[in-house]
């Protein structure tokens, strides 16, 4: 674990009196950076999970319905089910005979996930265009086509973590066993 | 000029006994020949054109060598009779712009180092035109001061270089599906190259942010249009990962993350973000949609895989390899690629029969940690159907799957991380094509 403090490196090496050490140290970890506040990076810092704190905004799928019918559907269909990108939101099921169609309801593990990609990256030919309040409008709406929530469902920070993916307990985390 | 006409009158004169000159070398059924072979007799030059000798009847001045060419350019470009070479980007989705991948020539290219153009790429929303001088590299969330990078203080630090290879999770890919797919090497597996990366550890940058105890993984975000990101553990990201600036000597190029990417030795190449702007230390990962919905493989059982970060022991034969001819009979050399994200290669067999008997390749020299070895062995080919197939085993001891191996053990749902050993088929006319033994 990496928990190296330049300032206190530097005193030691002073008082060390090792004037080539602090040089060394100078060298190797110059320091250029400018110390910045969480504040400042507010546009920048687009991580929305379960440890970040996500935005304040909310939306139902009653307003994100109008939505997603002009700047989603054109791609993901109608009723998310894969339109012409090939890309389905709603339906399938992980338990399926065949190869399971894997969407929004039926595979993805956490619903953080959908706050912070569609902020980031939708719509694909204009991303970061939704305001906070439109991605909770428009995350609530697929949401719903899932069935996953009724379409007056308020969805803010707090209520979208704590809706429960029918997914969640899915996945196996293969970090630990590199 | 006379010499090498004397030495191709000499390989004339020396094909009708090759059978006899070779038959104590054979290695391995179907031809292989030892490769003590390759010291004696210096097969260098023997392409897929092979034994007959191609040289041409013309032997008067060759134009340019009578008049001066032109002069120094400001950035060399490849000659125009190499201008074949080239990725393969496909046409544009316009559903998904600037997304997509191209894949890196192999079968045309020698040697170990993929030239910057060549290198593969995968973009999830196009190639950013970043101005290094507009662009900010910042750390946050659990460190003691958030710190904010400009390009010029990133080239003041100290940096090192690594010569390793990138392989994208979803290379190879199409050979979980039923059918053999009817490709070449490049459009097959062609999202593996390598380079020299040059930059700054990432543990330096992360130490002078002042990493907090509680910390576990850093999330890494690109400033493309779709600021895609990843989630890494903080362990790897102190080990040996580079913020890196320069690839194989100049600044990276644009498609492979001006002015500023990650590079994540032996991990599945999307992690290695490129474009970065952000790195953020949190307890948990952040659970992008580029490591849950994508990157993440379904086994039989439906449970999935998430960070599945390294690249297994991998081979693959470049030479023959697919819709390449074989135009004549005689000696060949069979070559490709091996690498492992778990160190260096320690061996590579090749077989003609399918798997039912092996000989060991000769590696180059460059066979460092986590990049790309270049093996070879001679092989004598008489027109008899072969089935050529390599497999390598690393310096940890992993041995490269068959792909009956792979598919038991990760079911036909996978598509990430297929690694397992791949066959060409050469028929009796010399056609060269991909199959499943």
């Amino acid at each position: 674990m990496s928990n190296f403090k330049p300032t206190l490196a530097l005193a030691l090496c002073f008082t060390l009196s090792a004037p080539l050490a602090v040089a060394q140290q100078i060298l190797e970890s110059p320091q250029l950076g400018n110390t910045v506040t969480q504040m400042e990076l507010s546009e920048l810092d687009l991580i929305a999970s379960e440890e970040s704190v996500l935005p304040a905004g909310s939306g139902t799928a009653f307003q994100g319905r109008e939505i997603y019918a002009a700047k989603c559907a054109s791609c993901h269909g109608a009723e998310g089910l894969g339109g012409a990108a090939n890309q389905p939101l709603v339906g399938g099921n992980m338990r399926s005979e065949d190869a399971p169609i894997r969407t929004v309801g039926s595979y993805w593990p956490h619903a953080s996930t959908l706050f912070d990609y569609v902020r980031r990256a939708m719509p694909a030919n204009a991303p970061k265009s939704l305001s906070n309040t439109e991605v909770y409008q428009v995350i609530a709406y697929v949401l719903y086509m899932n069935g996953l929530i009724d379409q007056y469902k308020v969805i803010n920070a707090e209520t979208l973590l704590a809706l429960k993916m029918p997914n969640a307990g899915g996945f196996v985390d293969m970090s630990a066993s590199d | 000029m006379s010499s090498r006409k004397t030495d191709a009158s000499e390989a004339r004169a020396t094909t009708p006994t090759l059978d006899s000159a070779t038959a104590d070398l054979v290695v391995a059924g179907n031809g292989l020949l030892s490769r003590r072979l390759l010291l004696g007799l210096g097969l260098g030059g023997a392409g897929l054109s092979a034994a007959s000798g191609a040289l041409g009847a013309d032997f008067s001045m060759p134009a340019w060598s009578k008049q001066p060419g032109p002069g120094p350019s400001g950035y060399g470009q490849p000659s125009r009779f190499a201008a074949d070479i080239q990725r393969d980007p496909g046409r544009a989705n316009p559903l998904y712009p600037g997304g997509g991948a191209s894949r890196t020539p192999l079968h045309q290219l020698r040697g170990t180092i993929t030239p910057n153009g060549l290198h593969f790429e995968r973009h999830h929303a196009g190639v950013p035109e970043i101005d290094p001088a507009a662009h900010t590299l910042f750390i946050n969330g659990l460190v003691e001061r958030p710190l904010a990078f400009d390009y010029e203080s990133l080239l003041r630090y100290p940096m090192v270089s690594r010569t390793q290879f990138l392989e994208c999770s979803g290379n190879s890919g199409a050979l979980f599906r039923d059918a053999a797919v009817d490709g070449t090497a490049q459009s097959i597996n062609g999202l593996v190259s390598c380079a020299e990366w040059t930059g700054i550890p990432l543990s330096v940058l992360l130490d002078e942010a002042g990493v907090s105890p509680e910390a576990r993984w850093i999330s890494a975000v690109g400033a493309d249009a779709a600021s895609m990101g990843r989630s890494i553990p903080l362990n790897k990201a102190v080990d040996d990962v580079l913020v890196a600036l320069f690839q194989n000597g100049e600044p990276l190029r644009p498609e492979q993350g001006y002015p500023v990417r990650l590079f994540v030795p032996g991990w599945e190449g999307n992690v290695s973000v490129k474009w970065l702007t952000q790195i953020k230390l949190s307890k948990e990962p952040s659970q992008f949609r580029d490591e849950t919905s994508k990157y993440t493989d379904t086994l039989a059982d439906r449970s999935s895989l998430q960070f599945t970060f390294p690249m297994g022991v991998k081979s693959i034969i470049t030479s023959p390899s697919g819709k390449m001819q074989l135009r004549t009979h005689g000696l060949y050399q069979v070559e490709g690629l091996a690498w492992s994200g778990a160190g260096s290669i320690a061996k590579v067999e090749i077989s003609a029969d399918g798997g039912a008997t092996w000989a060991e390749a000769a590696i180059d020299a460059q066979a460092g940690d986590k990049s790309l070895a270049r093996f070879r062995l001679p092989w004598r080919w008489q027109g008899n159907p072969a089935q050529l197939i390599s497999r390598a085993t690393d310096s940890a001891g992993n041995l490269q799957p068959t792909r009956s191996q792979l598919l038991s053990e990760k079911g036909a749902l996978a598509f990430y991380h297929f690694n397992a050993q791949q066959c060409w088929a050469v028929s009796s006319n010399g056609e060269v094509k991909n199959t499943y033994v």
